[in-house]
């Protein structure tokens, strides 16, 4: 078992040799590159099993590191960079979810891209993120989790901008990796901060760590601004980090444009995995800025934000058109529960949600895929219809996704994760606003599924352009729909009342079977509310959009909403163009005034000494020209003799420069020799 | 034994190879490109055995030759190398080899040409070896002289203002420093720099300076300002610091290519080796009392040059001021370094500062060269034209290049597992706790630098294909190789920083416990 550990790293190398080598495989050898990324991502499952097993067996301190030396910035011990990775519950967890969640999503690209003419370099892409991917979940030091971080936003970026010649693509890819820079850029403060003062950037270290007793205690005694201890500070600054990730206010804006990219980008990137890994970071160094229940102002922030999220993102998905729009902004929603629940009970609570939506919402998105690859590309809700039919088992099991995701009680995993969530924001000792915000997000979630589902599955009649008929997709597309399907279901069952294994095995506690809590009232007395409002989600949405009609966009029930809402909703309350006012003609204006102080006030200051210098050597040439003149030609013979080939020595500009220089020189030196310091 | 005089023979070759391809080179094209690389071969050649042949990583100066020349003006023949000097020498070499390869489209006067590169080179190894000022400062001229020329003669339409300007400014900076150094030569009677810094450290060199130079009672800290600003002036055009940059964006814009390359890729990092070297060293006091000054002109540099490449529309102008925003992390390091007060434990910040620094000079070097190269191939490949405007869709049909620019693109934005992040990281990381202001005012910089840097991705590469483009050649096979080096130096320093830092990391640590605090 101790042998483990050292070799951790040949997980996320598997993918990174796939995508070294598919990088420079020429464009036909389709097979080739498919064939190393499934392959390598199946090993890479196998390895990270044997690994979760690894810290399933051991009692007590499960937690075992492996450090290597980086590079040296300066003397001694202090000046080492050390790399490492780290094998404990929640490195574990992470990557058996990651490697098992992207082996299905690999095996349905071969069918969703089969079509693509750059199909090689789709698995290249795909590959080198499961490679960082894997790689940031275990790392065991903060530089090393800030490198994997940017190389998720690079393939991100890359996996976005794949259809490059559609220029909202372009676009969409570059926004993407531009607001989550703003967030890395608070990331990287934070980092360099928490390194300086600590004088390590090693998680764990044998105590010598930063997330460890004696550096926590000494970040704890600094002082920031305003009152702030450095934990604090340092802990806000990577939340900005995680929230720019993680899509959450008032950095969400990439997320939903992010959808331009393929669909099994969608599902893997901007789903499961890469916009969770800002509550990955938040979860990892949760000693930094919370303990058990902690109401300090971090988790304050971290709640508030989360809670505001889910509500809003929740809000904004009920008056969308596009299917995956809808589930890229039920994501943002979901991230922030995650948020709320991380703060406020802890990272198995966060963590849970984690992994039981990256499970329900991969299979929403390869769902969405799957009518969209049926339908040739039809993303509009209102011009879809009577799929339930056609597409039986995508049917089938985007109906459990929904369910999940709306957190229909017992028997999807999502109602376990969510009541987790919402019972710890209600027993949170910090303020109450959040748990209520909450609550409302469950029932907007509940409708917006419903909307979506009965919009897109429902009625008889398909309502898209004439001469598609929607099919079923072939089966290495469904297959990995069903796996997904089950385990939104299984997953839930490892983190009930009655036996929450999974909170014991994040939080290194051993935890018994107990029936008796899965009927107590402390359970079912909030959980009841929530699954009154999910029930009531659920109704509203069916009563609303149940009724088999020939649906257009103008008949959408929304619109029948009160004064400005349904607007509101429908331009996710401008918050785009809000930031295109603001912030983006901001630093346009900025630029522009810093160029033209370049130019003109800058340029024209220097052209002014400039052509004052000249004027004062024109005067002192002709004064000294017998002079110096001749001294300095002759030491210039050799250039001269080029010059005069070509003629560049003819308007003898140059010349005059190193003359009037010369001389200034020789007057200078002679003041300084004679005249200033002789005395 | 004597020993064998690296130093000497590194400069003289391509000196001496530089002369005679000029005289002899004429109508011998050939021949001109084989001597040159040959030229190369045998510096490049040099510059390893030199690491293999004397202890570099221990920090002190090695490969020392010194002669005495006129000591009633202490000038004297002094030359030594340590891992700062073997980085930037490095440097030297691995741009040179990147402008040759370049310079394969230079069909006016190769001769004339690859002479002047030869002759720039020579300049620059005698910049980076040199220990005493005087022929420091001559050699810092000489390679004056033959950038001039390369960028009057091989360049766009206004090349003539271009180089008139570069020329005249860097010469005022010659001019003032020179000054500077006269001022402290007549206080110390010292020229060399080693016993400079010594003085400057044992707090001699200053009082001396004011009772010398001053006229009567409190009046000599004038002339201490004199100096430093003098000095600091001669050094920050080079890099370029702000407000003396502005002959920068109009010299990188009209020159050709390969000598693009050669000036952001080393000349500019004379301006900062001279500054860690010479200015940090021997200008410590005052440093630290204008200390918030300089930060401030640091980030000032920082930011206003981003910005003002956000608007550019020309690619190389574009380039230029990002080059700018770069080195302006780089003098972030250097004056926090300098003029950060004192603190207990604070070695290590300033350890990780001027390493982060030093590798940030050569990490730019090398990918300010390969993307000033990548856009001479655009323009050349779209009959001169390099607007923003002027392309859109090329990937289509020429992923490699669209590739391996990418590569270098994202090197310079700082991209972690590429090259330009270490140096970057390491900056912050000493700055941020030496100077904390200013590393929070400098850090928007990362997010400005990639703003515009991925607008010229998409504008160049991404979109819709334009019908002109459709028989847009991609990159040959031997571009492919020529620019394959680079961009693979690009990864390996990326993910192996190491690899430069175990020269650099001996010479900082004596850097760093020689600074007077």
């Amino acid at each position: 078992m101790e042998g483990w550990v050292q070799w951790l790293w040949v997980i996320p190398v598997l993918p990174l040799l796939a995508a070294g080598v598919s990088a420079v495989l020429p464009r036909g050898c389709r097979r080739t590159a498919a064939g190393l990324a499934i392959g390598s991502m199946a090993f890479a499952l196998v390895l990270s099993l044997a690994a979760f097993g690894a810290t399933l067996g051991a009692e007590g301190s499960v937690r075992q590191v492996h450090n290597v030396r980086w590079l040296e910035f300066a003397a001694g011990d202090a000046g080492v960079l050390w790399l490492g990775w780290v094998l404990d519950p929640l490195s574990a967890s992470m990557l058996v979810m990651v490697s098992g969640v992207g082996l299905l999503i690999f095996v349905y690209s071969v069918g969703y891209m089969g079509h693509d003419g750059n199909f090689t370099r789709f698995f290249c892409f795909l590959s080198l993120f499961a490679a960082a991917m894997l790689g940031l979940v275990m790392a065991n030091s903060l530089v090393g989790l800030f490198i994997c971080w940017e190389l998720v936003g690079l393939t991100s970026y890359l996996l976005i901008g794949f259809w490059y010649q559609k220029p909202a693509a372009a676009a969409a890819a570059k926004k993407a990796f531009l607001t989550t820079r703003v967030g890395d850029v608070a990331f990287l403060l934070g980092l360099v901060w928490w390194y300086g003062s600590t004088g390590t950037q090693l998680f764990y270290d044998g105590g010598r760590g930063c997330l460890e007793a004696e550096a926590l205690q000494r970040l704890m005694l600094e002082t920031a601004l305003w009152g702030w201890t450095a934990n604090g500070a340092i802990g806000l600054l990577l939340f900005v980090g995680a929230a720019g990730k993680s899509g959450q206010l008032p950095l969400h804006v990439w997320l939903p444009d992010a959808m331009e990219g393929p669909t099994p980008v969608s599902a893997l990137i901007h789903a499961a995995t890469m916009v969770a890994a800002g509550v990955f970071l938040m979860a990892r160094v949760y000693p930094l800025w919370g303990g058990q229940g902690a109401a300090g102002p971090v988790p304050e922030v971290v709640a508030w934000v989360g809670a505001l999220t889910a509500v809003f993102a929740a809000a904004v998905a009920v008056a969308q058109d596009d299917i995956k729009r809808i589930l890229a902004y039920s994501t943002i929603s979901q991230l922030g529960y995650m948020m709320l629940g991380l703060a406020t009970g802890g990272v198995a609570v966060g963590m849970f949600h984690l992994l039981t939506h990256a499970c329900f919402k991969a299979l929403l998105f390869l769902g969405a895929g799957s009518v969209i690859h049926g339908c040739d590309g039809e993303q509009n809700l209102w011009r879809l219809g009577g799929l339930r039919r056609r597409m039986p088992w995508t049917f089938g099991t985007y109906a459990v996704g929904m369910l999940a995701l709306a957190g229909f009680p017992v028997f999807f995993s999502g109602f376990w994760s969510k009541e987790a969530i919402l019972h710890a924001a209600h027993e949170w000792k910090g303020s109450a606003g959040p748990f209520w915000l909450g609550l409302a997000g469950v029932f907007l979630t509940a409708v917006y599924m419903m909307r979506q589902v009965l919009l897109a599955f429902g009625g008889n009649r398909f309502r898209g352009e004439a001469g598609v008929e929607p099919r079923e997709s072939p089966p290495v597309m469904t297959v990995p729909l069903v796996v997904l399907a089950v385990g939104s279901v299984v997953v839930g069952f490892v983190g009930t009342p009655a036996w929450p294994w999974i909170q014991g095995y994040l939080e290194g506690r051993p935890v018994l079977l107990d029936w008796d809590r899965l009927v107590a009232t402390e359970f079912w007395g909030w959980a009841t509310v929530s699954v009154s409002l999910v029930g009531l989600g659920l109704g509203l949405g069916a009563w609303l959009y149940g009724r088999s009609r020939d649906w257009a966009e103008e008949m959408d029930p929304m619109r029948a909403l009160p004064g400005g809402i349904y607007p509101a909703l429908r331009h996710k309350f401008w918050v785009d163009e809000l930031y295109d006012r603001t912030v983006v003609t901001w630093l346009q204006r900025l630029s522009a005034w810093c160029d033209r102080m370049d130019r003109w006030v800058w340029g024209g200051l220097m052209q002014v000494v400039g052509l004052f210098s000249v004027a004062l050597g024109q005067l002192s040439r002709r004064v000294d020209e017998g002079v110096v003149d001749g001294g300095f030609d002759g030491s210039c013979e050799g250039l001269r003799w080029q010059g005069r080939r070509l003629s560049l020595w003819q308007n003898g500009r140059v010349q005059r420069y190193l003359a009037a220089a010369a001389v200034g020189f020789v007057a200078l030196v002679w003041w300084l020799v004679w005249g200033g310091g002789g005395r | 034994m004597r020993q064998f005089p690296w130093l000497t023979v590194l400069t003289l070759v391509p000196l001496l190879s530089g002369l005679a391809m000029m005289r002899w080179g004429v109508g011998r094209e050939r021949v001109v490109r084989g001597l040159a690389w040959g030229t190369w071969a045998l510096a490049l050649g040099l510059v390893l055995g030199l690491a293999a042949a004397v202890d570099l990583r221990s920090g002190t100066l090695q490969a020392v030759e010194r002669h005495v020349w006129v000591p009633s003006l202490g000038m004297e023949y002094y030359v030594g190398m340590d891992g700062l000097g073997w980085v930037m020498v490095l440097l030297t070499v691995v741009v040179s080899g990147m402008a040759l390869g370049a310079a394969k489209g230079i069909k006016d006067r190769p001769h004339l040409f690859h002479g002047l590169v030869l002759c720039l080179m020579a300049g620059l190894f005698g910049t980076f070896t040199a220990l005493n000022f005087v022929h420091w400062f001559l050699f810092w001229e000489l390679s004056l002289i033959p950038a001039f020329f390369l960028v009057r003669l091989w360049g766009g339409p206004h090349r003539g203002t271009a180089a008139v300007q570069f020329f005249l400014f860097t010469l005022g900076g010659s001019v003032v420093m020179l000054l500077g150094f006269l001022a402290l030569f007549l206080a110390s009677g010292q020229m060399n720099f080693p016993e400079l810094a010594q003085w400057a450290r044992e707090g001699r060199l200053w009082p001396k300076v004011m009772e010398l130079l001053g006229r009567g009672e409190g009046s000599g800290t004038g002339v201490m300002w004199w100096v430093f600003a003098g000095v600091l002036a001669g050094l920050a055009v080079k890099v370029p610091m702000m407000p003396l940059h502005t002959w920068l964006p109009q010299t990188y814009a009209e020159a050709s290519a390969p000598v693009s390359m050669l000036l952001t890729g080393v000349m500019s990092k004379m301006g900062l080796y001279g500054l860690v070297r010479i200015f940090l060293p021997i200008f410590q006091e005052p440093m630290m009392v204008v200390g918030p000054w300089l930060m401030g002109l640091a980030v000032w540099t920082v930011l206003a040059s981003a910005c003002a490449a956000l608007v550019q529309r020309d690619l190389k102008r574009m380039l230029a001021y990002s080059s700018v925003n770069h080195l302006g992390y780089c003098l972030l390091a250097v004056f926090a370094v300098g003029a950060a007060q004192t603190e207990p434990g604070g070695e290590v910040h300033r350890a990780a500062a001027l390493n982060g620094a030093v590798l940030q000079m050569f990490n730019h070097g090398l990918t300010a060269a390969t993307l000033f190269w990548f856009v001479g191939l655009l323009e050349a490949r779209n009959g001169g034209r390099r607007s923003l405007e002027d392309f859109g869709g090329v990937r289509v049909v020429a992923p490699v290049f669209c590739g391996l620019m990418g590569i270098a693109v994202f090197a310079s934005l700082g991209l972690p597992g590429l090259n330009g992040f270490v140096g970057e990281f390491l900056i912050f990381r000493g700055v941020l706790p030496l100077v904390p202001w200013a590393a929070v005012l400098a850090v928007p910089g990362l997010l400005v630098t990639a703003v515009f840097l991925l607008r010229l991705m998409e504008r160049v590469f991404y979109g819709p294909l334009r019908p002109e483009w459709l028989s847009w050649p991609d990159l040959s096979g031997r571009e492919r190789m020529s620019l394959g080096i680079p961009v693979g130096l690009m990864l390996v320093l990326g993910v192996w920083p190491q690899g430069l830092l175990q020269w650099i990391n001996p010479f900082v640590i004596r850097w760093v416990e020689g600074l007077r605090f």
